[in-house]
């Protein structure tokens, strides 16, 4: 059996990790094994954000685990490969978050315990970008208006929010 | 030099200074890791052109620096001043700065992302350099198509900086939560309420001189000014704790609190050798003694200036020369003690 690590030399090494009660077993060539010891042991390098946000994509930069990679995608216009996004953390172009989009919910649920934006956007967004913010403006005003129980309002807002709908869909 | 970084601004006595970034992105090109050369020159010169004909104040009040053509002190003299990131300065890439005559305002090119829009105010101003900010990407975005998504907001290489694109920072001096540690609750604290602390230099700096950055750690699923405001609350409750603690210690033990502060004080103005590290920490004890108002005579300006100037790479720029650790250390008390008029 190969060394899962350098995938060179034979594993003479089993070795098991258990991170938050997450197991990992590897089969590790002597060298390897030493070196995997050695980057276990040295406590004292500062941890990364790198290596922070890889651990939040489910891979632990020291250790390449024995698996399959998963499926291969990749971004046509910057060639990011998800291989590379997992490795570094770091998207290549904004298509990306396209090309990958089925992985990031939980990421961004992870780091920013939300997956949508709420801040500004440019004012040169698509119209239609800025009625859908609108409208979410429109629903949250309605929301209120209805537990205050001024109904009035809230049919005018309603109205509002059916127009625009009908706009968008022109 | 720009002022603000001497001057002292509101709540000084605990409150270094402010600071804002936007991170934005061209939708055409991709991020500036995966630029070729030729694509990083466009980026350049499209921001370039995008503020020098925008025919606004930032046109006239901003200069471009090509970050290749620097020398190793002259990048790391921007680094200590907040002004670049170390990353813009070791990247290698098509990477530009432009700067406004007072040093508020920096606008990093091709840095992690194409554009870092940042403004650096004097002690408690966050909101205000928000507001700059905000004013910065107003004209930007009139004339660069920014990559943006309606789900995601504005897109940005690292996903830590996605949505708002904003970080929102104050520096901090806390002597008193270190002297106590009660510093490691407020920490924890922190980092439970989605604010990280750092060291003076960003990521993966410690803390020295008693020096701790805050920001917010959330940039997606919340608003600027929620963002804003949200680290303005968290530096008030940490600037109360800090004031209250200070004025404890040195009700519990007035001698050996104000011995503490003129020991230190008084090597810092008589060394003839003085490290960086050893220079910080003095700075620290004398900062709280000019705060708390037990030593008298110099002023917060000053020791502003001092920190400034003592800094490796800002040493050997007013020196002229390029200079070893021992003459480093030879020339920092020099400047220290001319600073402070002693001999």
């Amino acid at each position: 059996m190969l060394c899962q690590r350098c995938q060179k030399r034979n594993a003479s090494v089993h070795f098991t990790q258990i991170i938050n009660n997450k197991k990992t077993e590897m089969y590790l060539c002597e060298q390897c094994a030493r070196e995997n010891e050695k980057s276990d042991i040295n406590m004292g390098a500062p941890l990364g954000l790198n290596d922070l946000l890889t651990g939040l994509l489910g891979i632990n930069p020291n250790v390449h685990m024995g698996e399959a990679a998963p499926e291969q995608i990749h971004c046509e216009k910057c060639g990011m490969t998800y291989e590379e996004f997992q490795r570094t953390g770091k998207f290549g172009c904004s298509d990306c978050y396209e090309v990958f989009e089925q992985k990031l919910g939980p990421l961004f649920k992870r780091l920013h315990g939300s997956t949508g934006h709420v801040g500004k956007i440019p004012g040169n967004a698509s119209s239609e970008i800025k009625s859908t913010r609108e409208i979410e403006k429109l629903k949250e005003l309605l929301n209120k208006s209805i537990q205050n129980e001024d109904y009035e309002k809230a049919a005018e807002i309603r109205d509002k929010i059916k127009r625009l709908s009908e706009q968008k869909l022109k | 030099m720009g002022r603000w970084y001497i001057d002292k601004g509101p709540e000084s006595d605990v409150v270094i200074s402010s600071r804002v970034r936007l991170a934005r992105n061209f939708r055409k090109y991709p991020f500036p890791s995966k630029l070729d050369k030729e694509q990083g020159g466009r980026v350049l010169e499209e921001v370039k052109d995008a503020v020098f004909n925008s025919n606004s104040t930032l046109a006239g009040d901003v200069t471009f620096i090509d970050i290749k053509a620097l020398n190793p002190i002259e990048k790391q003299s921007l680094v200590e001043k907040h002004l670049i990131s170390p990353e813009l300065a070791e990247n290698g890439r098509e990477s530009g700065l432009l700067i406004s005559r007072d040093e508020k305002i920096s606008i990093m090119i091709n840095e992690e992302d194409h554009l870092r829009i940042q403004c650096m105010f004097s002690g408690m101003q966050i909101s205000d350099a928000w507001k700059l900010c905000n004013n910065i990407d107003l004209l930007l975005e009139s004339k660069i198509d920014f990559a943006f998504s309606r789900q995601y907001g504005y897109l940005t290489c690292c996903p830590t900086n996605i949505g708002t694109g904003i970080r929102a920072s104050v520096m901090l001096h806390l002597p008193g939560l270190v002297m106590t540690g009660y510093i490691k609750g407020i920490l924890e604290a922190c980092g439970k309420l989605g604010v990280a602390v750092r060291g003076i230099y960003g990521e993966n700096s410690y803390a020295s001189g008693n020096m701790f950055q805050i920001s917010n750690q959330v940039t997606l699923g919340q608003k600027e000014d929620e963002i804003v405001t949200g680290v303005t609350n968290i530096a008030s409750q940490i600037i109360e704790q800090e004031r209250m603690l200070r004025a404890e210690l040195h009700r519990q033990n007035p001698y050996r609190f104000e011995d503490k502060i003129y020991r230190s004080f008084a090597v810092f103005s008589s060394a003839r050798i003085i490290s960086y590290e050893e220079s910080l920490k003095l700075i620290s004890d004398v900062r709280l003694g000019l705060d708390m108002g037990i030593i008298k005579g110099i002023s917060i300006e000053t020791l502003n200036e001092i920190m400034l100037l003592i800094q490796p790479a800002s040493l050997q720029k007013t020196a002229g020369s390029v200079l070893g650790p021992d003459e480093r250390d030879i020339k920092r008390a020099e400047i220290i003690r001319n600073k402070l008029k002693v001999n």
